[in-house]
């Protein structure tokens, strides 16, 4: 007979534990927006513009209406009335709503219909009649400027371009002058194409306005439920506190979730309109096709470097494509997010980079996937070019990485571009990774292989190993730095202790699959000696929390996570005073232990943090000035972000028969501070190195020049599966941060920021080309290895 | 939740019964076997059928059998059945090597082999097995049964030598001692359909190729064959110079077009490498080395 064995008992703080939200996921139980079913509820659905770029000549929904099961049809004209038809975007451009004059991409929201039910309010989609003058398409970014381009952006007084901005850091003349006297200098043109989060759970809303009490409940798929809630406010002129957002369990964002898209306010005025509770659920298609992409960078790249290879410059030209409306999720000062972080974990001499925003008929968004504001293009630039230069001077990529790392006693370390690294070890994380891969076997063996006379039939695996080294810029930020649409970037946080010694922590951050009910509870836990499993972590309801500005950027950990261990650290101040009441002794003698205060010297004489939350809520004589009640909050502004790293080593066999790309090993090595949950920080790891290594190899959201979208389903726009990942190998240091509370740098994007230009290094090394752009299928492989490699964003006719 | 247009339903009991509603419905009817190429159509409103037929429950058509020398293989075999078929294995290898990298396991536990040879995706890759093979098809009325080869069956993409009141019933592949056959995919992602595959099968007889069958999915080539490459190994040693001669007629005898999955140059390629791959493992095969079926 076998005995089970039990399950290790969970960390009274830090340490590995199991999830305590999986309880009801792997249940089936948990609850997203498409679960929320309301008494008479009816549900919506979107007609989508099907052309990229046209105007709208006339629109008949008379057909619609008369279906039987419909109850409203609402175009941009009814929205029109309302003073809805336009919404600002979170870019300081605005967007429509429903198209009132021109669709400008294909998925645009053209009319929504709310019926009874699902289906009818699909079929009723078709009975709308829209007739469309078609205009041509600008579907190539680096056309978008020409003088002969057709402008998109009409709707904007006096626009006679597409052009929407201009913008540069780091010293330009420095820079030139690094350049001038180079001994080396590498140029290369690379694009980080278009890509999308495709989270599982689509986008959706359920919205009802309660006519009687003039409250608006939206249960909706968001990162960010205060900061929608504030902006509904602004945007719809109600009241903020008659305005409740519940972003219920969220089945995935990567920033995906962040913006407000036209279906949630659609889902609103359906509601307004009927006077019934209405849903609105997406489906992949227009997940895919119409809601938040990412990256859309066309990068111009030169890195000057001495014959021995020590790096003095990077310049960089970007021209990135921002869609039909400039609609991307970004501190406002940084119109190209965190890029300006592109001279990466180097000491150079100087850095200049220039970024031009553009318009295209393209879905809207440019600031999502785990890309921390714009690091992901960033890193995957400087790790590319500092690969090119490799190839320029014969050196092997990692050490010329080696010898250009900043060194630990550079920290903090100012960077060109004006960014204030907090710390680290950077060598020591790269030969770590060098350690667990073998990196002096593998090269041996890649030498071998290369002598190795060719067998008879099929080729020979080419065998390629890639480095990359990044630096990641999270925990978005300091408030006089940052904010979205002049909303401050600072997380509240509340914690409670209950009289019998229980807690709840309530968080401004919404989870949508990071662990927070575990990690938060965590963070209590290490701070007050309260077992997690006693601590109950609320989250995502607008009515029950404190404002903040929600999880993405990786920022929870670093804002939201140092509001809670500063107010769960108040409550064990407040806890302290309780004591010294209890055992009437002064404060000063007291001493803490996890989850106790003792007199110091007699540790017999002690109250434990649950006698003490009873005292606070009993009859007990309070000293003075402290209040009953065991309880804090807290409000965070971070002084600075937050930079953890990482070194990664891929290594990829290629056939050089088709092209096909098979990842053998991966090694990962994170440095993100002291980690609060081990499993958790792997989980994210691991999921972001899939990530990476799908937009290495497959994912891509390409066009036509019809402008027809390429990559609006599964079938087109490829996820990766197990079967592509191998076993990922994890390694980590610890350099905690300085100036965070707990020394947490964040870890959500890490490896999607740090892995594609592993998987890219390892591909170019296997094959001998300088460079291909991603996603590197196997044609796309096969013609590189022909010098002819393709152009990933555009299919030409 | 992608929404289909309002479909009525009919369930088939048997054989008769499928054929006599399909009869009784007229043309706007369409069969519904494993649903995985019908379903996603309909989803996305390409596909309208105005009623659905649905054969699931007609279990007596999924066998794979040996009789009267073929090996038989009934319309609602399930993919899965035909990748875990010992006989199948057995004297077809290429079978189960197809099978192994079509679709995912959801896909294949309820897509048929009927299915895939009435939708004719020209991607599809039992198409191009059945067409190496040389198989022939059995399709009924509801007044007759007629056996038609593979090249008569498919009729260019998406349209098959099955009419509107008929079915596909059964899949009929002679076995030949002496033969061996392989699969060659390249997809962008495992359960990706293919960019290229190519399957071949080859009887040596006294050290020469006595019979040989080339079938290609997704590069355009007409009935999924290339008849020129396959002539041209006909009486040669099954050699290296051989294959790659008939790679090289394969490529030249497809017609790629480009797409998201690859330009037509390396479709083309495809072809010619991945024509080469399988030759070489088939012949391996009929000479009795390498991966050879387990019995
Ligand atoms: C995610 C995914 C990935 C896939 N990947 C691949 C792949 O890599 N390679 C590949 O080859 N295929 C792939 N497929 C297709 C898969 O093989 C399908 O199962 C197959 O194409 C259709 O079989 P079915 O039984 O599902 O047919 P259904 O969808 O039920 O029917 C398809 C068509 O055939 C007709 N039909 C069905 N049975 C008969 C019959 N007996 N007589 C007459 N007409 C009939 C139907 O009326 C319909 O028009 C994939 C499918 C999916 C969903």
């Amino acid at each position: 007979m076998t005995t089970a064995e039990a399950p290790p008992a969970n960390p009274v703080g830090f340490g590995r534990m199991t999830r305590k939200e999986d309880a009801r996921f792997v249940r089936g139980k948990g609850t997203y927006v498409d679960d929320v079913v309301l008494p008479g509820m009816l549900h919506g659905a979107v007609l989508r513009s099907n052309l990229a770029h046209a105007r709208i000549v006339s629109m008949d929904t008379s057909a619609a209406e008369a279906h039987p099961k419909v109850k409203a049809v609402i175009t941009g004209k009814t929205l029109e009335g309302l003073k809805l038809a336009w919404m600002p975007s979170l870019s300081h451009d605005v967007v429509p709503v429903l198209a009132t004059d021109k669709v400008r991409y294909q998925g645009q929201e053209v009319a929504f219909v709310v019926a009874e039910d699902r289906y009818s309010a699909r079929d009723a989609l078709e009975l709308i009649e829209v007739d469309y003058e078609p205009l041509p398409p600008v579907m190539d970014a680096r056309e978008a400027l020409s003088p002969g381009s057709a402008v998109i952006r009409d709707d904007i007084e006096g626009k006679a371009d597409n052009h929407i901005f201009d913008w540069e850091a780091g010293d330009r003349s420095a820079t030139d002058q690094v350049f001038e006297r180079a001994e080396v200098v590498v140029t290369q043109d690379m694009l980080y194409p278009r890509v999308h989060p495709a989270p599982m759970e689509t986008c959706g809303a359920v919205a009802h306005m309660d006519k009687v009490s003039g409250k608006l409940t939206i249960w909706c798929t968001t990162q960010a439920p205060h900061a929608h809630r504030t902006l509904y406010a602004l945007v719809a002129g109600l009241p903020e506190h008659k305005i409740r957002v519940i972003s219920p369990d969220i089945g995935g964002g990567f920033g995906n979730k962040v913006g407000i898209y036209p279906g949630y306010v659609l889902a609103v005025v359906g509601s307004i309109l009927t006077g019934a509770p209405v849903k609105w659920t997406e489906d992949r298609s227009e997940n895919l096709m119409s809601t938040s992409f990412a990256r859309d960078y066309h990068m111009h790249g030169e890195i000057a470097s001495t014959r021995d290879g020590r790096i003095t410059g990077l310049r960089v030209k970007v021209l990135a494509d921002h869609g039909a409306f400039n609609n991307t999720a970004q501190p406002s000062k940084f119109p190209a997010g965190f890029f300006h972080v592109f001279t990466g974990s180097y000491d150079l001499e100087a850095a200049h980079c220039e970024v031009t925003g553009v318009y295209t008929n393209k879905a809207p968004g440019g600031v999502a996937y785990a890309c921390s504001f714009r690091v992901t293009e960033a890193v995957y630039l400087v790790e590319r070019m500092v690969d090119c230069l490799a190839d320029e001077l014969g050196m092997d990529p990692a050490e010329l990485r080696l010898k250009n790392l900043l060194r630990p006693e550079q920290f903090p370390y100012m960077s060109k571009t004006g960014w204030e690294y907090d710390s680290g070890d950077y060598p020591r994380a790269l030969r770590l990774a060098m350690d667990i891969a073998g990196y002096e076997q593998l090269r041996a063996e890649q030498e071998r292989r290369r002598r190795a006379p060719a067998p008879q039939g099929a080729p020979a695996p080419l065998m390629g190993i890639g480095v990359s080294f990044f630096t990641e810029t999270v925990g978005a930020g300091p408030r006089k730095h940052m904010d979205i649409l002049g909303l401050g970037m600072a997380d509240g946080a509340e914690v409670r202790v209950h009289p019998t010694g229980k807690a709840v922590v309530r968080l401004s951050v919404q989870t949508q699959g990071q662990g927070h009910e575990t990690t938060f509870a965590q963070i209590v836990a290490e701070q007050l000696g309260i077992p997690p499993e006693d601590i109950e972590v609320v989250h995502g309801d607008t009515d029950n929390t404190p404002f903040g500005l929600g999880t993405y950027g990786s920022r929870s950990t670093p804002v939201s996570g140092a509001a809670v261990a500063v107010a769960a650290r108040r409550v064990r101040d407040k806890a302290r005073l309780i004591a010294s009441a209890m055992l009437e002794v002064d404060p000063d003698d007291l001493e803490w232990e996890k989850g106790r205060w003792f007199v110091r010297g007699n540790p017999t004489s002690a109250r434990t943090i649950q006698e003490i939350a009873l005292a606070a809520h009993g009859p007990l004589e309070l000293p003075e000035g402290v209040e009953g009640h065991l309880d804090a909050q807290c409000v965070y502004d971070p002084p600075n972000l937050t930079y953890p790293y990482g070194a990664y080593i891929c290594v990829v066999d290629v056939d050089p028969g088709t092209g096909v790309v098979k990842v053998r090993r991966f090694v990962a090595v994170d440095d993100c501070g002291p980690r609060i949950n081990p499993m958790i920080v792997e989980g994210q790891v691991h999921g972001g190195l899939a990530d990476g290594l799908g937009m290495a190899l497959m994912q891509v959201i390409a066009f036509d020049t019809d402008g027809n979208c390429l990559g609006g389903s599964f079938m087109d726009y490829l996820l990766p599966t197990s079967m592509e990942c191998p076993s990922w190998e994890l390694g980590e240091t610890v350099t905690p941060s300085p100036h965070h509370p707990l020394g947490c740098k964040g870890v959500g994007e890490s490896a999607t920021v740090g892995s594609p230009a592993a998987v890219v290094n390892a591909v170019m090394d296997a094959i001998g080309v300088r460079h291909a752009d991603m996603p590197l299928t196997p044609a796309q492989v096969w013609r590189a290895m022909q010098g002819r490699p393709l152009r990933t964003d555009l299919a030409l006719a | 939740m992608q929404v289909p247009a309002p479909v009525e339903y009919e369930r088939a009991r048997s054989v008769e019964d499928a054929l006599a509603l399909l009869e009784r419905r007229g043309p706007e009817a369409r069969l519904l076997a494993g649903g995985h190429s019908l379903l996603p159509m309909m989803k996305l409103r390409l596909a309208r059928p105005q009623v659905l037929i649905d054969v699931n429950e007609l279990s007596d058509l999924a066998y794979i059998r040996v009789e009267g020398g073929d090996l038989r293989i009934g319309a609602m075999a399930r993919h899965r059945d035909l990748l875990e078929s010992p006989v199948a294995w057995e004297h077809f290898p290429i079978m189960r090597e197809a099978e192994t990298v079509i679709a995912d396991p959801l896909v294949r536990n309820r897509g048929t082999v009927g299915g895939s040879l009435c939708q004719a995706d020209p991607n599809e890759d039992l198409s191009a097995v059945f067409a190496a093979l040389k198989a022939q098809a059995v399709i009924r009325s509801t007044s007759e049964s007629r056996v038609v080869s593979m090249d008569q069956f498919h009729q260019g993409p998406y349209t098959t030598a099955v009419g509107p009141a008929e079915m596909l019933v059964e899949l009929r592949v002679p076995i030949r001692p002496g033969s061996g056959s392989a699969y060659e995919k390249v997809e962008r992602r495992v359960g990706d359909w293919p960019v290229g595959a190519a399957g071949a099968f080859l009887r040596l007889d006294a050290g020469r190729v006595a019979e040989a069958g080339i079938g290609l999915a997704a590069v355009g080539a007409e009935h999924f064959r290339v008849p020129a490459a396959e002539e041209s190994l006909v009486g040669e040693e099954p050699v290296e110079e051989a294959f790659t001669e008939a790679g090289r007629l394969a490529a030249e005898g497809c017609h790629p077009v480009t797409d998201q999955r690859g330009p037509a140059d390396y479709k083309r390629h495809l072809a010619y490498e991945l024509t080469r791959r399988a030759l070489r493992r088939a012949a391996a095969r009929a000479r009795g080395e390498g991966d050879q079926p387990c019995r």
